[in-house]
C-alpha cells in the first residue's frame, strides 16, 4: 500500500500531539500542540486521499528527482513574500506604534517571525531546493535515499510552521535567529541530519569523479549549521510537557556561544550556502566557466576557517573578556579578503560575457547580488573595528548592514537562481515575461538603496546624538528625543522595504504564470535579437 | 606535485571533504569559547549577586516571551555617555545567573541593565499599559494585557530545578518554597521573612495596583525593579574583584 507506513507513523504523532495539547503544563504549550495536531491531521488526510493499493510504478534510477525541488521553488517564493510582508509590517510599527496589536502581533513577537521567515523559511528553502538541484546535476546522480528528499522538504516546512506559530504565542528562547524552543529544535536536528544524509549520499553515488566546487560550499554549510545549531540550543526544559527551557550556559559564556552561532548563521547559512548557489547558477546563466579554479580553492578554505572566529565582534565593549573581543575583530578584518575572493571569482566569471548585462535581466540580478555581497563584506569588517563599533553598535546602522547583505546578496542571488530553475523544472521554453524581471530588478535595487541609505543616516545620527555633549559637559539629548528623531527615517525605511516587497510580488506573479504555462507576448529585450544590417 | 594538485584528492573524496571542513570550522570556537569556562578572570568576584526570586524569574520569563531584548539592551558599555545615562558599566558577574543572557543587540529603547529603583511601580504599570501616556515620544507597544493575565503557577519549582541543573545555586529550601515565595512577594500582607532571607534585597509588595490577584504585570515589574540593584557600587572595588 502506498504511504502505509507514513500514515501510521504520522497518525501516532498526531495522537501524541493531541495528548500533549491536553496535558501540557503551560498555556502557550497547549496552544502550540493544538497547532501541531491540526497540521499533522492535515498531513494524514492528504496522504490518505492520495493512497492507492496498486503496485507503484517503477522509478527510473537514472532520472533526476525534481519533485521536492519544484515544491521547494514554490515554497521559497511563498515564504519570501510572507517574510518580507512581515518585515514591512514591523517597519511600519516602528514608525506608527499604534499598529501593534497585543499580544500576538506586538513588535517583540513579530520581529523573530520576520527574521526567521526570511532567513530560514525563504533562504532555507532556496538553499534546500537549489542544493538538491545542483547536487544531482553536477554529480549526474539521482537523489539518495528514495523518499528522503520528500521527508526533508516536508519536515522543514513543519519546522517553519512550528517556529512561526510559536513566536506569535510567545514561545521563544530569545537567542537571536535561534529562537525556537527545545522541542522544535529537536525536530530541526532530525530534519537537518536527514538533509546531510541526503546531500552526502547523493555525492557518494556520483558518476562524476570530481566534486564540483558548488557542492563544497553546500556541504560545509550543512555540516557547520548542524554543529552550530546543536551547541547553541543546548538547554534544560522545565518540563517535558512545557514550552519553557533554560539555556545550558549563562551570562558571558552564553553570549559568546549565541554570537558564535549568530554570526555563523550569517557566515554559513547566508554566505557559504549562497556562494554554492553562485558557483552553479552564475556560470550556467552566463554560459561561461568559473573564472579561477585556484581562487575557489583558496577562498573556500579561508572563508570557512576565518568566519567561525568573527562572532565576538557582536560583543565589543561588553563584559566579554577583551582578548576575545580583539581576536574577533582581527579575524573579522581578515575575513574581508576571502569574501572578496568569492566576489571576484563570481564577477570575473562574466569576463567575455559582459554584454549580457544589457540583454539578460537575470544575469543583471546575479551581478547586482555579487556587487552587494562585496559591498556588505567590506562594510562588515569595517564595523567590526572596535572604534567604529562603539558608534554603530545598538543602532540602525547594524540593521542597514544586515539588509544590504540579506536583500542585496541573499535575496537577489536566490531570485536569479529561481528565475533560472523554474522554466527548466517545469519544461517551459522560457519565463512568462523577461520584462517583468527587469521591473523586479529595478524595484528591488532601488528598494535596497533606499533602505540602506536611510539606515546609515538614522544609525549614525542616533549614535552621535547619544554621545553629544554641550560645552558645559552635559549630555545634550534625552533618550526619548533620539527616538523622536528617528521617525522620518523609519517611514522612509518602510517605503524602501515596500518597494522590495512589491518586486517580490511581481516575481511571484511571473513565476506562477510560468508554471501555469503562459508566455507573455512582449517585445524582446533590446539587443537580445541581432538586428539585420543593410548590405552596403 | 604542487599543493593545488594535492587538493584534487579532497575534490574526489566526499568523506575527506566533510571531515576536513568540519575540522577547519571547529578551531575558532574551541579557541575562543572554551577558555571562558575555565579562565578565572572571565568573571570577577562580586558581592551581592544571588539567584532570581521566583517572582523575578517569572517576570524575566515574560520579558523573554515578549521579546523585550529586541529593543532594550542590558549591557552598559564603559563609555562616559553610557555611564552617565545608565549608571556603572555592566559587570560579567551581573549576568552570571542569566539563562539565557539578555544583553541585547539593539537600542530602539534605552538600556535597562540598571532600570531598577529608577521609577515607581505605578510609573512602570502605567508605562507598560500605555507607553505614550508617560513618554509621548515612545514607540513601544502596549502591554496592558499583562494586568489582566493571572500568573500561571502550576508548579513553579520545576523552573528552579531546571535552573539548578544548569548551574544556578538554588537551595533545596528555595525550591521547596518556590510557589509560596512567588505569591508572597506580590502580596503586601504576607509573611515574607523567609523570602527576604532567601533572596536579600528582594522588592516586596503589590506591584500592579491590584492586590487581589498576582498578575503577569506584578512579575514583570518585580523583575524590572530589581535589575541592576544587587551589586552595591558604593562599596564596589574594581581591583578587589579582579582575579
Amino acid at each position: 500500500m502506498k504511504f502505509g507506513t507514513q500514515i501510521v507513523a504520522l497518525g501516532l504523532f498526531t495522537f501524541a500531539a493531541l495528548v500533549a495539547a491536553g496535558f501540557g503544563v503551560d498555556e502557550p504549550f497547549r496552544q502550540h500542540m493544538w497547532v501541531l495536531f491540526f497540521v499533522l491531521l492535515g498531513f494524514v488526510a492528504v496522504l490518505i486521499r492520495n493512497t492507492s493499493f496498486e503496485a507503484a510504478a517503477p522509478i527510473d534510477p537514472s532520472a533526476y528527482m525534481d519533485g521536492p525541488i519544484r515544491y521547494g521553488a514554490i515554497a521559497t517564493m511563498f515564504w519570501g513574500v510572507v517574510g518580507m510582508l512581515v518585515g514591512v509590517v514591523i517597519a511600519l510599527q516602528l514608525a506608527y506604534p499604534d499598529l501593534n496589536i497585543q499580544p500576538w502581533f506586538n513588535f517583540g513577537r513579530l520581529r523573530p517571525l520576520h527574521t526567521s521567515g526570511v532567513v530560514f523559511a525563504f533562504g532555507g528553502n532556496a538553499l534546500l531546493c537549489t542544493s538538491l538541484y545542483v547536487v544531482q546535476r553536477t554529480c549526474r546522480a539521482r537523489l539518495f535515499g528514495g523518499d528522503l528528499g520528500w521527508f526533508v522538504f516536508w519536515g522543514y516546512q513543519l519546522f517553519i510552521v512550528m517556529a512561526a506559530t510559536g513566536y506569535l504565542l510567545g514561545i521563544t528562547e530569545s537567542r537571536e535567529y535561534a529562537e525556537p524552543e527545545w522541542y522544535v529544535d529537536l525536530w530541526l536536528t532530525i530534519v537537518w541530519v536527514a538533509y546531510l544524509l541526503l546531500f552526502l549520499g547523493t555525492i557518494l553515488k556520483r558518476k562524476e569523479p570530481h566534486i564540483y566546487v558548488a557542492n563544497w560550499f553546500y556541504l560545509s554549510f550543512i555540516v557547520t549549521i548542524a554543529m552550530l545549531h546543536v551547541v547553541n540550543n543546548l538547554s534544560m526544559p522545565a518540563s517535558f510537557l512545557g514550552s519553557k527551557s533554560y539555556s545550558a550556559f549563562s551570562g558571558v559564556q552564553d553570549a559568546l556561544t549565541q554570537w558564535w552561532y549568530g554570526h555563523n548563521a550569517v557566515g554559513f547559512f547566508l554566505t557559504a550556502g549562497f556562494l554554492g548557489m553562485m558557483y552553479y547558477f552564475v556560470p550556467k546563466q552566463a554560459n561561461r566557466p568559473v573564472y579561477s579554479y585556484r581562487l575557489s580553492i583558496i577562498h573556500f578554505w579561508a572563508i570557512i576557517f576565518l568566519y567561525i572566529w568573527a562572532g565576538p565582534h557582536h560583543l565589543h565593549y561588553t563584559a566579554l573578556p577583551d582578548w576575545a573581543q580583539t581576536l574577533g575583530m582581527v579575524f573579522s578584518i581578515m575575513l574581508w579578503m576571502p569574501s572578496w575572493g568569492g566576489m571576484i571569482n563570481g564577477l570575473m566569471t562574466l569576463s567575455g560575457a559582459w554584454d549580457k548585462l544589457r540583454t539578460d535581466p537575470i544575469i543583471r540580478m546575479m551581478v547586482m547580488a555579487i556587487a552587494f555581497y562585496g559591498m556588505s563584506t567590506f562594510e562588515g569588517p569595517m564595523m567590526s573595528i572596535k572604534t567604529v563599533n562603539s558608534l554603530s553598535h545598538y543602532t540602525d546602522w547594524t540593521i542597514g548592514h544586515v539588509h544590504s547583505g540579506a536583500l542585496g546578496w541573499v535575496g537577489m542571488i536566490s531570485f536569479g537562481a529561481i528565475y533560472y530553475m523554474v522554466p527548466k523544472l517545469w519544461n517551459r521554453q522560457r519565463l512568462y515575461s523577461l520584462r517583468l524581471v527587469t521591473w523586479h530588478f529595478w524595484l528591488a535595487t532601488l528598494g535596497i538603496v533606499v533602505y540602506a541609505a536611510v539606515m546609515w543616516v538614522s544609525g549614525i545620527m542616533q549614535g552621535l546624538m547619544w554621545r553629544e555633549y554641550d560645552e558645559q559637559g552635559f549630555l545634550v539629548y534625552s533618550f526619548a528625543e533620539t527616538v523622536a528623531a528617528m521617525h522620518p527615517y523609519y517611514v522612509m525605511r518602510a517605503i524602501g522595504g515596500a518597494m522590495y516587497l512589491s518586486g517580490a510580488l511581481i516575481m511571484a506573479w511571473n513565476i506562477t504564470m510560468t508554471i501555469l504555462g503562459y508566455q507573455r507576448e512582449e517585445e524582446p529585450m533590446p539587443g537580445s535579437v541581432p538586428t539585420l544590417q543593410p548590405a552596403e | 606535485m604542487g599543493l593545488m594538485d594535492r587538493h584534487a584528492l579532497i575534490e574526489k573524496n566526499a568523506t575527506l571533504l566533510l571531515v576536513g571542513s568540519l575540522l577547519v570550522v571547529t578551531v575558532g570556537g574551541i579557541v575562543e569559547i572554551a577558555p571562558l569556562f575555565y579562565l578565572d578572570n572571565t568573571i570577577e568576584k562580586v558581592e551581592g549577586m544571588r539567584p532570581y526570586s521566583p517572582l523575578e524569574l517569572a517576570g524575566r520569563n515574560i520579558y523573554v516571551r515578549e521579546g523585550c531584548y529586541l529593543c532594550h539592551s542590558q549591557m552598559i558599555r564603559p563609555f562616559r555617555d553610557e555611564v552617565e545615562r545608565y549608571g556603572h558599566y555592566s559587570l560579567a558577574a551581573e549576568s552570571m545567573y542569566d539563562h539565557p543572557f539578555q544583553w541585547g543587540s539593539k537600542r530602539t529603547g534605552p538600556d535597562l541593565a540598571r532600570v531598577g529603583d529608577r521609577y515607581s511601580n505605578v510609573w512602570h504599570v502605567e508605562h507598560l499599559a500605555d507607553p505614550r501616556s508617560v513618554v509621548p515620544e515612545s514607540i513601544m507597544p502596549s502591554y496592558a494585557f499583562l494586568k489582566d493575565t493571572p500568573i500561571e503557577v502550576k508548579d513553579f519549582s520545576t523552573h528552579l530545578v531546571a535552573n539548578r541543573r544548569v548551574g544556578v545555586p538554588y537551595s533545596d529550601d528555595m525550591i521547596a518554597h518556590a510557589n509560596a515565595d512567588l505569591m508572597a512577594q506580590a502580596d503586601p500582607n504576607a509573611d515574607t521573612s523567609g523570602l527576604e532571607a532567601r533572596y536579600p534585597k528582594a522588592k516586596i509588595g503589590d506591584f500592579d495596583g491590584n492586590p487581589q490577584q498576582v498578575t503577569e504585570m506584578d512579575a514583570l515589574v518585580a523583575y524590572l525593579q530589581m535589575l541592576g540593584t544587587l551589586v552595591d557600587f558604593k562599596n564596589y572595588d574594581e581591583a578587589a574583584g579582579y582575579r
